[in-house]
């Protein structure tokens, strides 16, 4: 790599060559606004906001596609910079629905900071919206309004790179540019999994999640209903961002404590269930092996590969439909969570699960279609009334005027409180197959897992497909037939990863045994649901506190959760039992692919 | 149905299946059947593995890739500036009067659509109409109404 020099508003930088002058400028704390820009996306250079001013060009650069060159002289604050970004700015909200005072996106808009950043009053553009612009509401995850949009593709771009579906496209040209589906369909006609990253990556409000704040509101403001609501692991990781906190930030105590301010009945902990999720979908996983390896049955199909994220079984669903007897059949734990606070935890409490609504806090928007998925209804109730996200959460706690930083810490209530380091690091991308390993291990030998204090570390981090291979010796009697087996997993997030992990499990040429796949680059803690914005580095912390938050707990394994092991005693009996399989296990669905 | 299919399959045996292809598949398609069916655009996606949406997205880009039906012969009058100041509003009406429909529509029994198209290259000889394939220059309102009517004389008697 060959390093260049070059100077930016008088200061010098070296960089590596083919860096771009934003990169360059970022180097030297050059702050230079984009628009269309995104550090986990491929260049577009199609907004011009971030143009620069190059000695001896007569144009303006646009500093975000332009490599900076050796002995380049970069000015990014001249007038005639200003007035053209004044311009471009200007030009944006003529063509724009401004109706901030009731966006969902206000102050957390980037067209807006633009505006403001760059005194956008008294615009001398008309107005040029077009008339007659409809929200398509039509998903239960996504809600899009073209009315807001600023045409710089960034969704399509997310779609396409990081998740490899391609639900959106840019139609027409010109003034009749668009973004659309095929045949500008509704969105839930449309071939998406309802990941939400499109949104996270949408700088304005034209795409976002659908809300059901309000739903949550009236539900606990009625006194004949017992609300509660599960809190997902990456959530309290990453809600801190929107109340003050820097980045990676653990505020678990004061979310559990905000929750209760709010009026909900009980605060409980979707580790709870992610750690049955575990317990259900590690015995499925020895239950596959036996069958495959023992008893030779040909119907059996391994890998198995984890079903927890909704948006990746929706993915799965269209374009793999011939593969679903891969997945797993666990619930995710969200739904597991749903499907016993209406069972078990109405029967434990006494109340008519008639009465109670069952809410997850989740930082995702898939799990808002999984929750209206017409077969969860497994406790004779919609499982789960409502999923938000850790935005609307954030919302719902600037709403309630809490002063979250000044929050003393409590715990979550119980029953169906209690969690594990395992059930933590769901989520993040491998903490699903560790948590399992460790459990699975356990079972099979009786020794804990061969990794140092439990981290397996060959799962972590944020590559995009991540392998390891675990050989199983001194097997339990039990378990003899697994003596000597290499057990091969495989972990992966992001579905353009998914893909190439399921186009070799198409192909019969899939070398592993156990798969996890998250919808979500980074896995949750990176989920469509989380706080705007979210980049690497952004869920590279995110994660660190998640395994902080792991090393923290005093019970790290899932099955020893003290709770679980009460469940099972009490009312689950056995893992895979008939019980189990009523309310923890799903079916899938072939759905169309193009 | 099974038509559309075969079409595709040929079409993709000629040209090949990667994403390079798109192009001359769609107009091969459009060559056949005249517009983009729904149907067809899923099938070319699964004949090159793309999104149903990246081949609209592609094909809703081209002004001669239609998305939505057309009659069978497709009329475009130039409306860029040198043809508009030669007059092409006086063709543009002849037409609509002929065909009884108006800028951007398809004439009942679905012979003919008339639209808009950018320049055509032929500024110097305005106005300019593009139907189907052929260029014709230097028209007038009377030699419009003498080509639609080579193509269909049935509205021979309308007018
Ligand atoms: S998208 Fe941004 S600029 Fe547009 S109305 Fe919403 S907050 Fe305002
Ligand atoms: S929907 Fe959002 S991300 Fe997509 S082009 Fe519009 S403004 Fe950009
Ligand atoms: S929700 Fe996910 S799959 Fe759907 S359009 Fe957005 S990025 Fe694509
Ligand atoms: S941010 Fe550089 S062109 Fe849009
Ligand atoms: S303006 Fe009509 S052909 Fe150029």
């Amino acid at each position: 790599m060959s390093i260049i020099n070059l100077t930016i508003d008088n200061k010098k930088v070296s960089i590596e060559k083919g860096q771009t002058i934003l990169d360059a400028a970022k180097k030297v704390n050059v702050r230079i606004p984009t628009l269309c820009h995104h550090e986990d996306l491929c260049v577009a250079g199609n907004c011009r906001v971030c143009v620069v001013e190059v000695e001896g060009s007569k144009t303006l650069s646009a500093s975000c596609a332009v490599p900076a060159e050796d002995g380049m002289v970069v000015k990014t604050n001249t007038p005639k910079v200003r007035n053209a970004r004044k311009d471009i700015v200007a030009l944006l909200v003529s063509e724009h629905n401004t109706q901030c005072t009731t966006c969902y996106r206000s102050m957390n808009c980037e067209l807006q900071a633009l505006s403001a950043e760059y005194n956008i009053d008294n615009n001398r553009y008309l107005s040029v919206l077009k008339p007659n612009i409809e929200i398509d509401r039509s998903s239960w995850s996504i809600e899009k309004d073209d009315s807001k949009c600023v045409r710089c593709q960034r969704c399509v771009r997310t779609c396409a790179e990081l998740q490899h579906v391609n639900a959106l496209t840019v139609s027409g040209k010109g003034k009749d540019m668009k973004i659309s589906t095929f045949m500008d369909l509704p969105l839930n006609e449309a071939i998406c999994t309802n990941c939400g990253q499109c949104v996270i990556h949408c700088p304005t409000g034209a795409l976002t999640e659908r809300r059901y704040f309000d739903r949550v509101w009236e539900a606990i403001g009625n006194e004949k209903k017992h609300v509660v609501i599960n809190t997902a692991p990456s959530v309290r990781v990453a809600i801190g961002e929107m109340l003050g906190y820097p980045v990676g930030s653990r505020v678990t105590g004061k979310m559990v404590t905000s929750l209760k301010r709010l009026g909900v009945d009980s605060v409980l902990d979707t580790d709870f269930s992610a750690d049955l999720t575990i317990v259900e979908e590690g015995y499925e996983l020895l239950q596959r092996l036996r069958k495959a390896l023992v008893e030779n049955d040909t119907s059996i199909k391994l890998p198995m590969i984890t079903s927890c994220s909704p948006g990746w079984v929706k993915f799965i669903e269209h374009i793999f439909p011939e593969h679903l007897g891969h997945l797993s059949t666990c619930k995710s734990p969200q739904q597991m969570f749903g499907a016993l606070s209406k069972t078990y935890y109405a029967e434990k409490k006494g109340i008519d699960p008639k009465d109670i609504v069952s809410i997850s806090i989740m930082p995702c928007a898939a799990k808002k279609f999984e929750a209206n998925r017409p077969e969860m209804n497994d406790s004779g109730y919609r499982d789960i009334d409502a999923g938000l996200t850790t935005r609307e959460l954030g919302h719902m706690i600037n709403q309630a005027g809490l002063n979250f930083a000044e929050l003393e810490d409590s715990e979550f209530d119980s029953i169906m409180g209690e969690s594990t380091g395992a059930g933590a690091i769901f989520g993040a991308t491998g903490g699903v197959m560790e948590a399992a390993l460790r459990t699975a291990y356990e079972l099979v030998t009786g020794r804990d897992v061969p990794f140092d204090n439990l981290n397996i570390l060959p799962v972590r981090g944020m590559e995009g497909i991540k392998e390891a291979a675990i050989k199983l010796e001194n097997c339990l009697p039990d378990w003899s037939f697994l003596e000597g087996v290499e057990l091969k997993v495989a972990v992966a997030h992001g579905l353009i990863n998914a893909r190439k992990i399921m186009d070799q499990v198409a192909a019969g040429k899939s070398p592993y045994h156990f798969i996890e796949v998250m919808a979500c680059p980074g896995g949750c803690i990176g989920g469509g649901g989380q706080p705007i914005p979210t980049n690497d580095e952004i869920r590279k912390k995110r994660a660190e506190a998640i395994y902080e938050e792991d090393m923290n707990m005093p019970v790290r394994k899932s099955h020893k959760n003290p709770e679980i092991i009460k469940i099972y005693k009490e009312f689950l009996k056995e893992p895979l039992g008939e019980v189990s399989h009523r309310l923890l296990h799903t079916s899938y669905k072939k759905r169309n692919h193009y | 149905m099974i038509q559309t299919k075969n079409l595709v399959k040929e079409l993709v045996d000629k040209h090949g299946c990667s994403r390079n292809n798109l192009l001359p598949i769609l107009q091969g398609v459009v060559a056949d059947e005249n517009y983009l069916t729904e149907k067809a655009m899923v099938e070319v996606a699964k004949a090159l593995d793309l999104s149903s949406a990246e081949v609209y997205g592609t094909a809703s880009f081209y002004s001669y890739l239609f998305t939505k039906p057309v009659g069978k012969n497709v009329i475009r009058v130039c409306k860029t500036i040198s043809c508009k100041m030669s007059g092409k509003q006086k063709i543009v009406q002849a037409i609509e009067k002929l065909l009884k429909i108006k800028m951007g529509e398809t004439t009942r029994d679905k012979q003919f659509t008339l639209i808009e198209s950018n320049c055509l290259g032929w500024c110097h000889k305005g106005p300019v109409m593009l139907v189907n394939d052929d260029v014709y220059s230097e028209i007038t309102p009377e030699k419009a109404i003498d080509i639609i009517r080579d193509l269909d004389p049935k509205h021979l008697t309308d007018f």
